[in-house]
């Protein structure tokens, strides 16, 4: 038996099986766990790219105008913006904990359009790299933020086609994803597993998937008419030819709202699987969270306008749609009701994915809490365009979704790789990121209710304290990042051996090895009970 | 190698999932030309009367032709389809053949309908469009963005038949490898569907 | 339906598949005719009501939907929603301002 170098076992899917060699095996895969272990290199990168961007204005902002012009920071938000939507939060856990575990907890041999799944990956790949390419040449990065409102995008003259184009490549390889996961769950199931025998991660990634389906298209006919009429002139959000600002505005939210969804129902799932293993205890109301995800993203395509309060659409619409967003907010008090009596008199212990779980229910109820003060239609008036805004999407975006996918990292981390991480750094890890990140965003809903805008390159003295608080913030959160990966890349080669199930979970992935071979199981196993029987 | 196969043999045998993935692909094109059309509906009731006069600048009888050229290529699609699982290769390859020979057809049209507008310096951003009412210049907009969206789509679709009858001529579709032909007449027939929508909405409300 | 099934009903499908081009081929002159009588207020209305037809006609028959599975129905009932949804939201702003 030769010895190999890296950790993977003889029989892992790592071992190479195919007609390809070393790189090439994996960039001609269409093994849905390598394909996940590709999108998580890729998205990873373009999250740091994203985090450096942020930390650039974050210094702007402690003394503006002293490192950086105003040109380049409304190039530095539109492009952080750009990149850790696009590129980092709305694939990362459907790409990657989504296609490496999809199949596995459906007892799957893989999904159902394995090249359709590389296929997505290649796009992913492009868009990302033509995104890049936009920030570097022609008239220079783009600067009209991540919403690329007209006018001003059709008439400023930085590169906003070449960007635009790099997102609709990207929601090509969002749609596929999309259209590969609805399938697979439809059709590939093990012999037993019935809807309602799914683990609930699988079930958000439905309702995510359709989502992705029913709302990306809309962006991409939004970005195509915004380059055709930057290139050709036709006028359809252009007043002086008859066209209409709005119009863009609602095509534009009507995908960018549910994007949102797209990102924060994986995570709510990931965490969904998290709860039960380390309470030692069913999920309570396995059926309320189900269906609570398919609310989320039904009543989620609904209630765009809230990001149009102050643009100028009609009173009645204005109304309409702050009623809806007080809805949506229903099925997400469920979930957390249901995680925390879930957790309640169970047998608890505190390893790292339960504590950034944890994170995730206190970050994203805030997020969530003050989701609902921006609905209120006249406090929306007030706050709209401030950095309160700003506070509530980093909450929800980054303290949920973000800190959901920290969670399922560090929980399937040793069936991914085969490995355990070292769990005292990891705690670590989270409690700094968890002072940084609030000091970073907590400020800013102070900022925003006093009246600091966003998007601004300067501001008056009043607000100097609080960004000084929030910058500093952002290098202690940076810190914990950092000792984060540290700690899990570190791991990948020197952490202790994982074995197949080292928290004791109930689905299916934890019965087979880590990491689990080519085709996933020997034999398709037959359902006989529900995913979460812990007695 | 025994067991990569089974899962080869797997994937090609589920003949109801590879229609799924394609009626799922075929939603994301409706919302696609959905919004299109919703931009259509939104100019139409606020410029109704530029709308109507416009409308009547397009040639109906063209459009008309085309209506019935598109139409029935979705029969000889779908005719194609129907020989093929009865195991007639020869006929299913006509029939995909005409296909594509009425698609070239309702291009060709499509051609000669732009270049009169272009020639009579209507096209977009063009002066003497400008110089026209602002309900005349959405109209003209809408016209060359939304037929020339579906008419890249004919294109495309056409592109794919011949992958088709090439694939049908050398034996390697047939009545139990039908699927991708079956799929690429979903397809079609979408983009038919596309244009009975587009043909009233443009030619016929003057 | 099994596969097998279904490839002898599609089978011997061609004569139905040209009734099915000629009602479209009728409902085509009949929304040109209609057309012609320049009825204003209603004109958009009717022609939207026949095309309509004449796609769930290419849906049901040209495409299979008929006899495909229950499940492909209720997907494209959710996508029509869904659309339908959107487009509804839009007009409260558009109509009311």
């Amino acid at each position: 038996m030769i010895a190999r170098e890296n950790s993977q076992d003889s029989g892992s899917f790592y071992e190479e099986s195919g007609r390809y060699r070393g790189l090439l095996s994996w960039l001609f895969t269409t093994d849905h766990k390598r394909i996940g272990i590709l999108y998580l290199i890729s998205v990873l990168s373009f999250f740091a790219a994203g985090v450096v961007l942020g930390l650039l204005m974050r210094l702007n902002l402690i003394d503006p105008g002293r490192f950086i012009s105003e040109r380049t920071y409304n190039s530095l938000f539109t492009v952080h913006g750009v990149i850790q939507i696009f590129l980092f939060i709305i694939p990362a856990i459907p790409t990657t904990l989504g296609n490496f575990f999809l199949p596995l907890l459906i007892g799957a041999r893989d999904v159902a359009f394995p090249r359709i799944n590389l296929l997505s990956w290649w796009l992913f790949i492009l868009g990302g790299l033509i995104v890049v390419l936009s920030v570097f040449t022609g008239g220079g990065a783009p600067d009209t933020g991540w919403t690329f409102y007209a006018p001003y995008s059709i008439r400023t003259t930085s590169n906003v086609s070449l960007a635009l184009f790099g997102v609709f490549i990207l929601g090509f390889s969002s749609i596929l994803t999309g259209l590969n996961f609805v399938t697979t769950i439809h059709r590939l199931r093990a012999p037993g597993m019935k809807w309602f025998r799914m683990p609930l991660f699988v079930w958000s990634l439905y309702a995510t998937a359709w989502t992705q389906i029913l709302a990306t298209p809309i962006l991409a006919i939004a970005v195509l008419l915004l380059v055709l009429e930057r290139m050709f002139g036709i006028g359809f959000f252009d007043p002086t030819k008859g066209g209409d600002p709005i119009l863009f505005e609602h095509l534009f939210w009507i995908y960018s709202h549910p994007a949102v969804y797209i990102m924060i129902l994986p995570a709510m799932g990931v965490v969904t699987e998290i709860f039960p293993v380390f309470a030692r205890k069913t999920v309570f109301g396995y059926k309320a969270i189900a269906f609570s995800s398919l609310a989320i993203a039904f009543f989620g395509y609904l209630v765009w306008g809230h990001h149009m309060f102050t643009s100028g659409m009609s009173d009645t619409s204005r109304i309409i749609f702050s009623l809806i967003t007080f809805l949506v907010a229903v099925p997400s008090g469920v979930k957390v009701f249901n995680w925390i009596a879930t957790l309640y008199k169970g047998s608890i212990e505190v390893y790292s994915p339960l504590l950034f779980s944890l994170t995730f229910i206190f970050l994203f109820s805030i997020g969530g809490l003050t989701g609902l003060i921006n609905g209120t239609l006249s406090l929306n008036l007030y706050i709209h365009g401030t950095y309160f805004i700003v506070a509530h999407f980093h909450y929800t975006m980054f303290g949920g979704a973000g800190f959901g996918f920290f969670a399922g990292l560090h929980y399937w981390f040793p069936k991914m790789f085969g490995r355990m991480y070292n769990e005292r750094a990891a705690k670590t890890a989270c409690f700094i990121m968890f002072i940084g990140f609030n000091l970073l965003y907590f400020s800013m809903f102070v900022l925003g209710l006093q009246g600091m805008p966003r998007r601004y390159f300067q501001y008056l003295p009043q607000f100097r304290t609080n960004h000084i608080i929030s910058t500093i913030g952002s290098w202690i959160f940076v810190a914990g990042l950092l000792i984060m990966f540290g700690n899990l890349i570190w791991s990948l080669r020197k952490g202790k051996k994982a074995p197949n199930n080292p928290w004791g979970g109930k689905t299916l992935e934890w019965q087979t090895s880590s990491p689990p071979p080519r085709e996933n199981f020997e034999e398709i196993p037959v359902i006989t009970h529900g995913p979460y029987k812990f007695d | 190698m025994e067991k990569t196969e089974t899962v080869h043999a797997v994937h090609a045998r589920d003949i109801e999932g590879a229609k799924m993935g394609m009626w799922v692909f075929l939603f994301t094109e409706m919302l696609l030309f959905g919004g299109l059309f919703l931009l259509y509906s939104v100019y139409r009731s606020k410029y109704t009367a530029d709308f109507h006069r416009s409308a009547a600048e397009l040639d109906i009888v063209l459009g008309t032709m085309n209506t019935v050229i598109l139409l029935t290529s979705s029969l000889t699609m779908v005719l194609s389809i129907s020989a093929l699982r009865k195991g007639h290769r020869g006929l299913s390859s006509l029939f995909q053949g005409m296909t594509i020979l009425l698609a070239i057809i309702f291009l060709v049209n499509k051609y000669f309908e732009w270049s009169a507008h272009i020639h009579q310096g209507i096209y977009p951003d063009s002066p003497v469009l400008l110089a026209m009412k602002r309900g005349d210049i959405i109209f003209f907009s809408l016209y060359f963005v939304m037929t020339g969206i579906h008419g890249l789509h004919v294109l495309i679709g056409a592109g794919v038949i011949a992958g088709t009858l090439v694939f049908t001529t050398q034996g390697k579709l047939g009545p139990d490898n039908f699927v991708m032909l079956e799929n690429t007449g979903l397809y079609w027939h979408f983009v038919d569907i596309i244009w009975i929508y587009l043909f009233p909405l443009f030619y016929l409300i003057v | 339906m099994s596969t097998e099934q279904e490839t002898q009903l599609t089978a011997t499908r061609y004569r139905r598949y040209v009734y099915v081009w000629l009602s479209l081929i009728v409902l085509t002159s009949l929304t040109v005719s209609v057309a012609r009588l320049h009825l204003t207020h209603y004109a958009i209305l009717i022609a939207i009501l026949i095309a309509t037809t004449k796609a769930g006609i290419v849906v049901t028959f040209f495409m299979h939907l008929k006899n495909e599975p229950l499940i492909l129905k209720l997907m494209l009932f959710v996508a029509l929603l869904a659309f339908t949804l959107i487009a509804l939201l839009t007009f409260s702003d558009v109509w009311y301002r």
